[in-house]
C-alpha cells in the first residue's frame, strides 16, 4: 500500500499517525509531498524517525516540492526522489493508497 | 463601534485621524512554511504595505516560518511564484529588523548560514521580550 503525507511534521501529527500504521506492513511505501517533504531533512528532529522508517518500508519524496522549498541539499540518504511521473507510477504500482490529509 | 473597529483591525483604529503621523511598533510573526499555504505570501504583502506607512516594522520567523527564508528555493516545477527573493528587498524599504528563533532553526537542522537574508538569531526568551514591547503584533 502507498501512504501519502502532505503536512509538515512540525505542525501536524499526520506523519506520526501514518508511520504508526504504515510501518506494520513490510510492503508499504511512503511518499512525502508538499510540506511533508520537510520530514526528509537531515539533522532535524525527524531524522531518527525517518531512518527507522527507511529500515522498514520504501520512502519517497516529490522532487518538485523538495526543490521549491530549497531542501535539495538536505535530504536524508536513502529517501528516493520522484517527479510527477514517478508519483503516478507509485500510485499505479500499489494496490491502493491512503492520503493522510 | 470604535472598540469593534479596533479588535477587527488588529489594534489599528482607522477612525482616529489624530493618529496619522504616529509611529507604532509593528511585529509580523511568521510561523508557516512558504508554499503549503498562502500565509507566508500574504504576510509578505502586508509587510510591504506597512512599509509605505513609515511604521516601525519587524519580522519574526519561528516554527515552520523559518523555512520562508531558506536559501535555494526553486519553484518552477510546482508552478508557484518563488517569492523568497523579496525578503532580500525588505532592506530597501527600511525593514531591517528580522528576528529568527534559535530553537526553531535547531529543530529543523538549519543554521544562520542556510538563510538568504541577514537576521538576528535569538532565543525564545529574547523573542518574548521584543514581542512584549510591540504596540501591535500581527500573526501569520
Amino acid at each position: 500500500m502507498l501512504h501519502i503525507v502532505n503536512k509538515s511534521p512540525f505542525e501536524n501529527r499526520t506523519l506520526d499517525s501514518c508511520l504508526r500504521v504504515a510501518l506494520n506492513e513490510p510492503g508499504a511505501a511512503l511518499l512525502l509531498i508538499e510540506d511533508a517533504v520537510y520530514a526528509a531533512s537531515k539533522s532535524g528532529s525527524f531524522e531518527s524517525a525517518m531512518k527507522d522508517a527507511l529500515g522498514k518500508v520504501k520512502v519517497y519524496a516529490l522532487w518538485p516540492d523538495i526543490e521549491a522549498r530549497g531542501m535539495q541539499d538536505r535530504v536524508i540518504e536513502g529517501i528516493k526522489m520522484v517527479d510527477y511521473g514517478g508519483f503516478v507510477d507509485l500510485v499505479a504500482e500499489h494496490s491502493n493508497c491512503q492520503s493522510w490529509l | 463601534m470604535g472598540k469593534e473597529m479596533t479588535e477587527s483591525t488588529g489594534g489599528i483604529d482607522f477612525e482616529d485621524e489624530d493618529a496619522s503621523g504616529v509611529i507604532k511598533k509593528f511585529m509580523f510573526v511568521n510561523r508557516k512554511a512558504p508554499y503549503g499555504t498562502i500565509y507566508a505570501l500574504e504576510s509578505l504583502e502586508v509587510v510591504l504595505i506597512s512599509a509605505a506607512f513609515d511604521q516601525d516594522v519587524s519580522l519574526t520567523f519561528m516554527d515552520d516560518g523559518v523555512y520562508q527564508i531558506v536559501k535555494g528555493q526553486h519553484t518552477k516545477a510546482i508552478d508557484v511564484k518563488n517569492f523568497s527573493p523579496t525578503y532580500r528587498a525588505l532592506e530597501g524599504y527600511d525593514i531591517e529588523k528580522l528576528y529568527v528563533e534559535k530553537e526553531s532553526l535547531e529543530q529543523r537542522g538549519l543554521t544562520e548560514a542556510d538563510l538568504l537574508v541577514d537576521v538576528q538569531v535569538m532565543s525564545s526568551a529574547e523573542i518574548a521580550k521584543i514581542m512584549s514591547e510591540q504596540d501591535v503584533v500581527i500573526s501569520f
